[in-house]
Formats: structure tokens, C-alpha cells, sequence
């Protein structure tokens, strides 16, 4: 899994650095990271640890101080469709339906009309929305909610998928549920996944590797393979090799 | 202004909400009803000096017949509007500007606060002295009151656009362009909408203040000579009428704007 071709997002010295007006404080630390093709990584630390403030210098919404980060070799110079972004707070346009808001960026690329509708009916049904495809937004649950803004992130055939803690507005149950869907598109669509979180479980459910960041300043603490096959099931989540490698995170993510 | 909202969308929802509308509508009428009767009562017996309403009625059936009270309503609805009108259509996009550009914002916003913090009507001797006393001074008091409701509106709704829908946008490749046109102009339509029934309000306020100064017809003008006159019955038609514009204007924009955010969660 972890051969070394090409990385498909390098982390090179990646420094941020935010100015108050009294000081200035560096959210991040020169993080330097490869992250492969295809891999799943997902990165936990507490608050204030940078890992947001590092997915959005890859999404490109922000400007590192110092350092680059590299996608399939090029410098990020700004945001572009083949790096696809999930929110926390869903952030789907509320006055489209979940059909519309799928469709947002396949508009943006100017894919014709009947195109646009077949590509948006393949992830709506992929993610399960198929009955709500009409419907607007303020009539979805917030697990509904983040699967629309996954096929609409997934519409515009991103190669990369950042993801900022998408399931952590979400009930416990729900959050379970959207792990395994996710990790089945994933195994079925597969792409590139970047994916934060401070729910250390969630971190290695999903993971190929668990990247642990540490606050004050935001810097890399550690990296944990997580050698568990996929598909993940339940079975292994209650493994006695799941319960070792979790507890190996939480030791390095919270006796910092 | 939720109050009246929140009665008109349980009507406009789903079936069981209409028993409420109907026993609501019931209620208003009869507060209507009783507030005919109170308005009778004291007035009949002369005590306050105010006409009852049967004198107000026959006015009304008068002005009706001889087409006066229709050209006073033409002349004023003509000014409100033209000055409603023009305010908004300048507002929206100063607004927009305003909340798009910082640089815009800082020029433009110690006018605006500077602007909302004189009455529009205190603007009329101004306005008269150098436009004259045509219709021009008039119009533009108007356009100046609802100019400055619409404008603050719009340029909130386009600052409070949420940013990480603004962000979603842009990971799926929008542009500026496509950014202004398709999060922006959508996200702060509610907040113009606002504005623009708090621009349509001032402006009717404004208006009749306008032509109880200066004025040859319009609504206000009549109440102007009915004072002259002792006229209190044609006051009481004037007053009734402006009321009731004023009211199915609002009423009218309201079903505009609850049209046009359907998609709003409303809480």
C-alpha cells in the first residue's frame, strides 16, 4: 500500500502563520507530509493543532506563510475542481435541491444539461438520495444533509476528497453509519481522501494512516499505520488489533 | 413585522394549520367590528367631536362617485412608487458593491450612516428650495427614504453570506463572477427583501408628510385643504385609505418575498 511513486499530496514545510494585532501565533509548524494515491489518511489532534488550517492550504482557501504544497506534482496556487472539499457544516446552497446542489459544479465545468442530470442521478443513488433528489435542503437530516454535499463533492470527479470533520455535527448513530457508506464509495469511487477529525475511532475506522498532530504550535506528533483489511465491518471495529492501534492514538494524541 | 408573518405562513401551510387561520380571521374581524362600534359610540353622542362612521361612509360613497378620491390616489401611488421604485433599483447594487468591496464599503458607509441619521422629511426644505415645488422634491425625499432602508438591508445580507458556503462554491470551481451571481445574489435575497419592505414603508411615510407641505392633488393634499375646511370626515376617508394601501402593499410584498425564500429554514 505504501509504495513510493509519485505522492499525491506533499506537504513541504508547511508554515501558517496568523497575525493578531498584537502577535502573531503559527497555527502550523512546518508540517511536511507524502500522502499517496488512492490512500486514506486521516488526521486527529486537539484543538488548534492546525490539521484545519492544513487541509485548507491543500484545498487551497488559504495561503501558507511558508512552504508548498505539491498535488500530482504542482504547487497549489489555488482552489480547483480536482480537489473535492466536504464542510462540517454541510454547506449546501439552500435554496437548490439536492438534485441542483449536485449539479452546482458540473454547471461551473459546463457539462450540457442531460449530462449534468445523469452524473448527478449516479452519486445521488450512490450516497441513497435518490427519493430526495427534489427536495430542498431544510427538509434533509443533517446525515442527509453531508451525504448530498459528498455526491455533490463527488459530481465534479475530484481525484482528492479534503474532508473537515464531516461528520462531526452528526448523533453517534448516524456518524457510524456515515463512516461505512463513506468507506464503501470509497472502495467503489476511489479517490484520494484527506480527512479530519478529533474522534480518535473514527480516525482508525477509516484509515489506511492516522496522521497525530499536537497544539501550540500546529505540528506533526506521529504517524500510525493502521494495518487493518478493508472492507471495515463491525467485527473489526470491536477487534482486540482495533482496540490496540486506537489506543496507540489516543496515548499519542492526548499525553502530549 | 414576525408577528403578521408567522399568522400568514401557519395559513399558507399545510391543511391542519387552516383551522387556526379561520378562527384567527374570525377574531380579527370581530376586532374590527368592535373597533366600528367603540368609534361609534363615542362619537355619536358628539363628545370628542369626530365624525361617526356613517358621516366617514357617505364621504366615502361621495369621493367614490365623483372620481376624486381614484385621481388622489393615482397622483400619490404615482409618486410612491416612481420614488420607491428608483430607490431600490440604485440600492441593490450600491448594496452589493458595498459588502463585495471593502474599499467601496469604507467611501460610501459614514455617508450612509451619516444620511440615515436625518429624517427624509427633514431633507423637504432642501429639496424645495433648490428643485422647486414640482413634483421632483417630492419623488426624491421618497427615493431618498426608501434608498436608504433598501441599501443598509442589502449590504448586510451580502456581508453575512455565509463564507463557507462561499468556499463550497469556490472548491467546485466558481469564479468571482459565478460566485456573485449564483451564493451571493440567492443568500442575501431575504435580507433584500427585508429591506425592501422597510424601504416601501418609510417611502409611504415620507409620501404623505410630502404633500401635507407641498402639494396640488395626492392623498395627503386633500387632508391638507379638509383641515382648512374643518373637513373631518374627508380626513378620516384620507387617513382610511392611506391605511389600507399602505397595508396591501406590505401584504403584497410579503407574499413576493415568502415566494421567493421558500427554500429559508425558518425556526
Amino acid at each position: 500500500m505504501a509504495s513510493k511513486p509519485t505522492p499525491k499530496i506533499v506537504f513541504d514545510h508547511v508554515t501558517r502563520r496568523f497575525d493578531l494585532s498584537d502577535n502573531s501565533f503559527i497555527a502550523l509548524d512546518r508540517l511536511s507530509l507524502d500522502i499517496a494515491d488512492g490512500e486514506f489518511v486521516t488526521v486527529v489532534g486537539p484543538s488548534g493543532c492546525g490539521k484545519s488550517t492544513a487541509l485548507n492550504i491543500a484545498a487551497g482557501l488559504l495561503k501558507p506563510s511558508e512552504g508548498t504544497v505539491l498535488v500530482d506534482g504542482k504547487a497549489v496556487e489555488g482552489p480547483g475542481p480536482e480537489r473535492g472539499m466536504i464542510f462540517q457544516q454541510y454547506a449546501l446552497f439552500p435554496w437548490l435541491t439536492v438534485r441542483q446542489n449536485v449539479e452546482f459544479g458540473l454547471r461551473i465545468k459546463g457539462e450540457e444539461a442531460a449530462r449534468r442530470r445523469q452524473i448527478a442521478e449516479r452519486f445521488i443513488e450512490l450516497v441513497g438520495l435518490s427519493d430526495f433528489a427534489d427536495a430542498l435542503p431544510k427538509t434533509l437530516s443533517g446525515g442527509m444533509k453531508q451525504r448530498c454535499a459528498i455526491a455533490r463533492a463527488y459530481a465534479v470527479d475530484p481525484s482528492i476528497l479534503l474532508m473537515d470533520e464531516p461528520f462531526g455535527a452528526l448523533d453517534a448513530l448516524t456518524r457510524v453509519q456515515l463512516q461505512d457508506q463513506l468507506l464503501d464509495t470509497w472502495s467503489r469511487e476511489r479517490r484520494t481522501v484527506m480527512f479530519i477529525t478529533h474522534d480518535v475511532d473514527e480516525a482508525v475506522y477509516l484509515a489506511n494512516r492516522v496522521i497525530v498532530m499536537a497544539a501550540r504550535p500546529g505540528r506533526l506528533k506521529e504517524i500510525i499505520d493502521v494495518p487493518l483489511p478493508y472492507p471495515r465491518t463491525e467485527e473489526i471495529r470491536l477487534s482486540a488489533d482495533f482496540m490496540t492501534i486506537r489506543n496507540r492514538v489516543w496515548q499519542a494524541v492526548y499525553h502530549q | 413585522m414576525s408577528g403578521p408573518a408567522k399568522t400568514t405562513r401557519a395559513g399558507g401551510g399545510p391543511p391542519e394549520g387552516q383551522g387556526t387561520d379561520y378562527s384567527g380571521l374570525a377574531l380579527n374581524l370581530v376586532g374590527l367590528v368592535a373597533g366600528i362600534a367603540i368609534w361609534w359610540a363615542l362619537t355619536a353622542g358628539g363628545a370628542v367631536g369626530l365624525p361617526p362612521p356613517p358621516q366617514v361612509a357617505v364621504r366615502f360613497a361621495d369621493v367614490i362617485a365623483s372620481g376624486q378620491l381614484f385621481t388622489d390616489i393615482a397622483s400619490s401611488l404615482a409618486r410612491v412608487l416612481t420614488g420607491f421604485l428608483l430607490g431600490v433599483i440604485l440600492a441593490i447594487p450600491v448594496g452589493f458593491v458595498m459588502g463585495w468591496y471593502k474599499v467601496a464599503r469604507s467611501l460610501i458607509e459614514p455617508y450612509l450612516q451619516f444620511f440615515r441619521m436625518i429624517p427624509p422629511l427633514a431633507i423637504i426644505p432642501l429639496a424645495i428650495v433648490t428643485m422647486g415645488i414640482n413634483e421632483t422634491p417630492k419623488i426624491f425625499v421618497i427615493f431618498l427614504a426608501s434608498f436608504l432602508a433598501s441599501v443598509v438591508a442589502t449590504y448586510q445580507g451580502v456581508i453575512s453570506v455565509d463564507k463557507t458556503m462561499i468556499n463550497a462554491a469556490r472548491v467546485l470551481g466558481a469564479r468571482d463572477l459565478t460566485i456573485f451571481l449564483r451564493v451571493i445574489i440567492p443568500a442575501s435575497t431575504p435580507f433584500i427583501l427585508v429591506g425592501v419592505r422597510i424601504g416601501l414603508g418609510s417611502a409611504w411615510a415620507t409620501l404623505v408628510a410630502a404633500e401635507l407641505i407641498a402639494a396640488q392633488s395626492g392623498l395627503g393634499f386633500r387632508m391638507q385643504q379638509a383641515q382648512l375646511y374643518y373637513d373631518l370626515p374627508t380626513i378620516f376617508v384620507s387617513l382610511i385609505t392611506i391605511g389600507i394601501l399602505g397595508l396591501a402593499m406590505d401584504r403584497i410584498l410579503l407574499v413576493i418575498e415568502r415566494r421567493l425564500t421558500v427554500w429559508q429554514e425558518r425556526v
